[in-house]
């Protein structure tokens, strides 16, 4: 009995969402602040680690310069917010503060008419940020402000490549490929990946992709979502053969990236393998992951290195942010000044101290006490362009598609032009 | 409802059947206000908005009469996963029907440590998904418990890559599966087992059978009705299954585990493409409705007649 109900209710989640958002409209603007008590819902990733904390301090700190404002910091874990947001977008009792990442996921979130337009609000501190800003812009308006940015690169244990006798990081493919080999001689797995998250394997085929293809190559692909180019099969082939080599650890397949001491920041962690491509994040996910207290001072960082033959500048880095969308049912300016004072440089400089990324607020900067971090704000500020996450920068179903593609590519199945076709389908089927 | 008790029966006679349908609707009406309003109105939603592209916000997108639903059907992801339900569905009769008998049979009996033994088997049913699959995951990592275990016992080379074979994953999803639902098939065979009179075996004894020969052709003909309820169950079920494969696998690697309720949560809501969600739900629905029906039309019949199929009143 319980299985055919459940059958029902398949079907019925599916259209729960249809029925509240008919019954939604345009509804629930904003409700005048007249020294009535507000209270604001706010949807964070931080569910572990500094972050957490700074979250909760801010909240609370904003409520004491705000009495009438309440803050209730609800924290989700991030893979949940891809399925979390759009059934909150369609009913009537979205959160009222939630995590945005920018690009064509937030403009795929427009449309709902629950995102608040903060243009206005914004305009006279939304400067601060800088043109960082822009990735979370949809038509030239802004929905969301950045609290951190981000780059991809490689985090490395030095203890475990000095072990390895690798003198520095490899900057070029060629001597990665050569480390690799020195690691596994020494019997260390020489990277991790969390490829059951399939979007660390999009990290790869994309830095390759920045590797192999111009900028201009790479920003018309993203403007007109299309894949087309030469260069993005030639990424795929050089994926191919890089992986080859077989530099994942045993099961890559299975291991997640971000949970537990077995995913594959955990590994880097607890020094069971060498380096991860990821995000500037992995410090503060690594942190609450291992018993090693001594993880920061072990950790160093390299940009992806060049790859010859290469159409892409090498100083290009593959990147994104933070940051947080309003909901229109949110009492504004309260909601508004709330991500205003996130982005303020007593907010940011404790962000910074969360080891999760680089302050959306350049006046924070000065704060990054991790050596290997202000070395990766040395290249973010140096790129020459900052290319923002495929799946971000595209529609969102183009994004899962493309995704989806990368690690069916990685688990064997599939060639580098399914990659690309993966793409032009999901476009064609929008 | 004939007509039959209008004739000769004077005119008293209106009262009793005003009042018995007055009855009738005072105790069918919320039922129904909430079977129309909760199931069968989202079905029907659901089938709708599948004639559409979608993206879960705002307006419903271009109209595209049932071109999701042929793209569902032909898409040979979804034919993948409906193949892995299929997979599971067997392998859950095959293994959990004579695991769930035998285990049932053995435990009617009565010793020692009876309740003990009966509670240690349907513990994994009590335990909520979520938390046997991340005890599972946790279990199957590279190097972890159950690779530990296998070399310990000197069976180190039939370690796998449990989770990231894609040969592979679909069976270890069918070993947790197996773990966390054979306890249902023994409880239910349990009380079927409680239902048959005793005194049936021991005539069967007396006229000089064996006890096999007893289990065989009187314990398990009168179980017949539990056991067809209980592979209705199981079917519906594993036509359905979502929670461990979504935690331990999220369908993958490569669609190797996906079943259609992963594919559905990935496509519709991963995905945003609402629309397309909507119509694999459906196709979904359809799937198991039509099973359901069909089982009841031809091997539920026995065991419901008089409770489905007479015409009541």
């Amino acid at each position: 009995m319980r299985s055919i109900r459940k059958c029902a209710a398949i079907a019925m989640a599916a259209t729960a969402a249809v029925a509240l958002a008919a019954c939604g409209g345009s509804g629930g603007t904003a409700s005048s602040s007249k020294n009535s008590h507000v209270t604001l819902t706010w949807w964070t990733n931080a569910t572990a680690g500094d972050l957490k904390t700074v979250w909760q301090q801010a909240a609370t700190a904003f409520h004491a310069a705000h009495p009438n404002v309440t803050i209730q910091v609800e924290p989700i874990q991030n893979e949940a917010f891809t399925t979390k947001v759009p059934a909150a977008l369609a009913s009537n009792n979205p959160p009222d503060i939630y995590q945005q990442w920018g690009g064509g996921g937030e403009a795929t979130q427009i449309p709902s008419g629950k995102v608040t337009n903060l243009t206005q609000l914004a305009s006279s501190w939304i400067g601060t940020v800088g043109s960082a800003a822009q990735a979370w812009q949809v038509n030239g308006k802004q929905y969301g402000v950045p609290y951190d940015l981000h780059t991809v690169g490689f985090w490395y244990r030095k203890d475990l490549f000095a072990q390895a006798g690798i003198a520095s990081p490899p900057t070029t493919m060629t001597a990665l490929n050569a480390d690799i080999g020195k690691l596994k001689k020494a019997r260390i797995v020489p990277v991790a990946i969390g490829s059951k998250d399939k979007w660390p394997d999009a990290f790869w085929w994309e830095y390759f992709a920045v590797r192999q293809c111009s900028t201009a190559t790479l920003q018309a692909a993203m403007k007109a979502v299309n894949l087309s180019a030469p260069c993005f099969l030639q990424a795929g082939s050089e994926m191919k053969s890089f992986m080859g080599t077989a530099p994942f650890q045993a099961g890559f397949l299975g291991t997640a990236a971000q949970v537990g001491a077995g995913s594959s920041a955990g590994m880097v962690a607890n020094g069971k393998a060498a380096m991860e491509l990821q995000g500037d994040w992995d410090p503060g996910v690594m942190a609450p992951l291992t018993t090693n207290k001594g993880i920061n001072a072990q950790l160093g960082w390299f940009p992806f290195p060049a790859l010859s033959g290469g159409a892409g500048d090498p100083a290009t880095v593959l990147g994104g942010g933070d940051g947080f969308s309003c909901t229109t049912g949110a009492a504004e300016p309260a909601c508004a000044q709330f991500l205003q004072y996130i982005d303020s440089t007593a907010v940011q400089i404790k962000v910074v101290g969360a080891n999760v990324g680089l302050p959306a607020n350049p006046a924070a900067a000065t704060a990054l006490t991790l050596p290997a971090l202000k070395q990766v704000l040395q290249v973010n500020h140096a790129a020459s362009y900052v290319q923002t996450y495929f799946d971000i920068a595209f529609p969102t179903s183009v994004g899962t598609a493309l995704d989806a593609a990368i690690a069916n590519f990685f688990a064997g199945q599939g060639t580098p032009q399914s990659i690309i076709t993966a793409v032009s389908q999901a476009k064609a089927s929008q | 409802m004939t007509g039959r008790a209008g004739a000769g029966r004077g005119p008293r006679k209106p009262r009793p059947r005003t009042r018995r349908k007055l009855e009738l609707a005072l105790f069918l009406t919320p039922a129904l206000l909430l079977f129309v309003g909760f199931v069968l109105l989202p079905i029907g939603f659901a089938a709708y908005d599948g004639l559409f592209r979608w993206t879960g916000f705002g307006p419903l997108g271009r109209f595209a009469g049932l071109y999701n639903y042929r793209l569902v059907l032909s898409d040979p992801v979804f034919r993948e996963a409906f193949w892995h339900n299929l997979i599971i569905v067997v392998a859950s009769i095959v293994i959990q029907l004579p695991l769930g008998l035998g285990m049932a049979l053995l435990l009617n009996r009565r010793f020692r440590g009876r309740s003990f033994l009966r509670m240690l088997a349907f513990a994994p049913f009590v335990l909520p998904y979520a938390t046997t699959a991340v005890m599972w995951l946790l279990l199957l990592q590279p190097s972890g418990f159950v690779d530990q275990v296998m070399k310990m016992v000197g069976l180190g080379g039939l370690v796998q890559l449990w989770l990231a074979n894609l040969h592979l994953v679909i069976y270890t999803m069918i070993v947790v599966l197996t773990w966390q639902f054979f306890g249902f098939a023994m409880i239910l065979m349990l009380a079927g087992l409680q239902g048959i009179p005793a005194e049936l075996r021991e005539a069967a004894a007396l006229d000089g059978a064996s006890a096999w020969r007893t289990t065989w052709r009187v314990t398990l003909p009168l179980l017949g009705p539990t056991i067809r309820i209980w592979m209705f169950l199981s079917i519906v079920g594993s036509l359905q299954v979502f929670d461990q494969v979504w935690i331990m696998t999220g369908g993958g690697p490569a669609n190797a585990s996906s079943t259609m309720a992963t594919y559905l949560i990935y496509r519709g809501f991963q995905s945003y493409e609402f629309g397309y969600g909507s119509a694999v739900a459906v196709i979904m629905f359809a799937i198991c409705f039509v099973f359901a029906l069909v089982y009841q039309r031809f091997v539920l019949r026995r065991d419901t007649r008089g409770a489905l199929t007479r015409v009541v009143g």
